[in-house]
């Protein structure tokens, strides 16, 4: 039987429906867990390497945030100066290798986190650093430390201003989990390589799965504007007018 | 006994000396008012009073003990020392009245409700009490100026520090600042205020420093330090000020 490019598209839906499915929500479980725990990794580094280090500090406090931030500086550089690809290939089987086994699934979504980490760590330093240093000295006035100022003042601050950065960072997260089939995650690639592969309807296959990934790209889109929207607050405010005249 | 008393204070910065061999005390209830040209080291001598600069040399005594030695220690004695800024230094993130109650909350560890009255209580005391929902970026700088003040005071510091507290108002609202300031005054609060305002500074003061080139030039009481200055720097000083 002779089908044309619509009817194979709908023929490999109705056949491969559950793959394509089940490859969607692995595919999105595991950018959006990589990238929110890689955000959570990314915040602390930020955070790490912004912390001033004060000639008053004790000795053991000098040398313990040096190699703290050198530590940290290294990872960053070793996970954005290299693919992936590569780094999956390491962890998920380079380290079976000397009896340190993870599932697929877990060295993926290690994966994403670690790279996450490492690129969100500078936006978030960025970020810390664009709040003007007056409102530290004006907590400091009041007495409070270093990590009150850090967590009330300047975080909830600097959030807001890497909303945008950490949404770019997810929708590449969820391009990018289509490379770590080489660890054998059945995501969304890997699912359509299966059902390509059965009747070798490559173009029709990787059309439905270019259109997955391009609709979720474009609701994450839409969501996280609204979220930009939301977080920007109130414009107006009311006057407490039991206190007019006091 | 002095609330605040400096000693031999010294400050460089690398090899640039901003304050050199400084001695001056405070006691309780006094007004100082600190003047002199700019770049001669009044806020540095501010901010190290407040630890925000490290003094290079010499020692800084709060009611008999030296203050410094470690963060714990630090942010204590700022709990006790308000500093209020030229630019304010407001929370962008929260409210009039969640910068009032901040303090309160996370360094004085007081309840919810009583920091809230506490704030209420010294918004009013600088007019600002209506605007306790409105954020900083949506007021004047008179406005914010005086919910700065508030915030220090929600403190109940023993000194208050005041870094030109004026210089970035626009001229009509320069009024309702000095206003409340001078109303602290008043009251008996021990400040130590860095300012250009001459005859504010000759109305509230109980003492005037002249500060030139990181030495304390001259000080007296302000009947006579503006009446009849001795040193001659003080003098050219004050003559180009007070014709302005
Ligand atoms: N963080 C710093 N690093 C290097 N030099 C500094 C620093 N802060 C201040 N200075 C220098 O110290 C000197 C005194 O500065 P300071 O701000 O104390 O003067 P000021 O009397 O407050 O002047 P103004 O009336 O303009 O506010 C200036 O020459 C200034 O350039
Ligand atoms: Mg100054």
């Amino acid at each position: 039987m002779e089908r044309n490019i619509i009817q194979w598209i709908i023929f490999l839906m109705q056949e491969y429906g559950t793959y394509f499915w089940k490859g969607t929500l692995v595919t999105l479980e595991t950018a959006i867990l990589g990238t929110l725990l890689g955000l959570v990794l990314g915040f602390v580094i930020g955070i790490v390497k912004s912390t001033p280090i004060a000639p008053e500090d004790s000795m053991v406090k000098k040398i313990y945030y040096k190699v703290l931030k050198t530590v940290c500086d290294g990872f960053v550089q070793v996970f954005r100066g290299t693919p992936m690809m590569v780094q999956a290939m390491i962890i998920y089987y380079g380290l079976k290798q000397y009896g340190i086994d993870i599932s697929s699934f877990n060295a993926a979504i290690l994966v994403i986190l670690l790279n996450t980490g490492a690129y969100m760590a500078e936006t978030v330093r960025g970020g810390i650093q664009s709040i003007d240093n007056g409102q530290f000295e004006g907590g400091k006035a009041l007495g409070m430390s270093h990590f009150t100022i850090m967590f009330s003042v300047v975080l909830p601050q600097a959030f807001r201003n890497i909303i945008p950065e950490t949404g770019n960072l997810f929708i590449t997260n969820l391009k990018m989990t289509s490379v770590l089939n080489v660890i054998g995650i059945s995501e969304l690639y890997f699912a359509t390589k299966t059902a390509a592969n059965t009747y070798y309807r490559y173009f029709e296959a990787f059309l439905i799965t270019g259109a997955i990934y391009f609709i979720l790209c474009a609701v994450f889109s839409k969501l996280l504007s609204i979220l930009e929207k939301k977080m920007e607050g109130k414009k107006d405010y009311e006057l407490a007018t039991e206190y007019i005249g006091d | 006994m002095a609330i605040i008393h400096v000693q031999h204070l010294s400050k460089a910065f690398g090899t640039h000396e901003v304050l050199r061999d400084i001695d001056f005390r405070i006691d309780k209830g006094e007004v100082v008012c600190i003047i002199g040209s700019s770049g001669s080291g009044k806020s540095t001598l501010l901010r190290c009073l407040n630890l925000l600069e490290t003094p290079t040399d010499g020692i800084i005594l709060f009611g008999g003990g030296e203050i410094g030695g470690g963060e714990k220690k630090i942010n204590e004695y700022r709990a006790k020392v308000g500093m209020v800024f030229q630019s304010f230094n407001l929370f962008n993130n929260m409210t009039v009245l969640e910068n009032c109650m901040a303090g309160s909350r996370k360094v004085l560890k007081k309840s919810k409700e009583e920091s809230k009255a506490n704030a209420i209580k010294y918004l009013k005391k600088v007019g600002m009490a209506p605007y306790i929902n409105a954020k900083p970026a949506q007021l004047s700088g008179g406005q914010k100026q005086r919910v700065a003040i508030a915030r220090a005071l929600t403190m109940e510091p023993e000194v208050l520090l005041f870094d030109e507290p004026t210089s970035a108002l626009d001229p009509e609202m320069v009024g309702e600042v000095l206003n409340v300031i001078k109303e602290l005054a008043e009251e008996g609060l021990t400040m130590i205020i860095v300012t250009h305002e001459m005859s504010f500074a000759r109305d509230v003061s109980t003492k005037t420093i002249f500060m030139d080139q990181g030495v304390i030039a001259e000080d007296g009481a302000p009947e006579k330090f503006f009446v009849s200055p001795k040193n001659p720097r003080t003098k050219e000083f004050l003559s180009r000020f007070m014709s302005a």
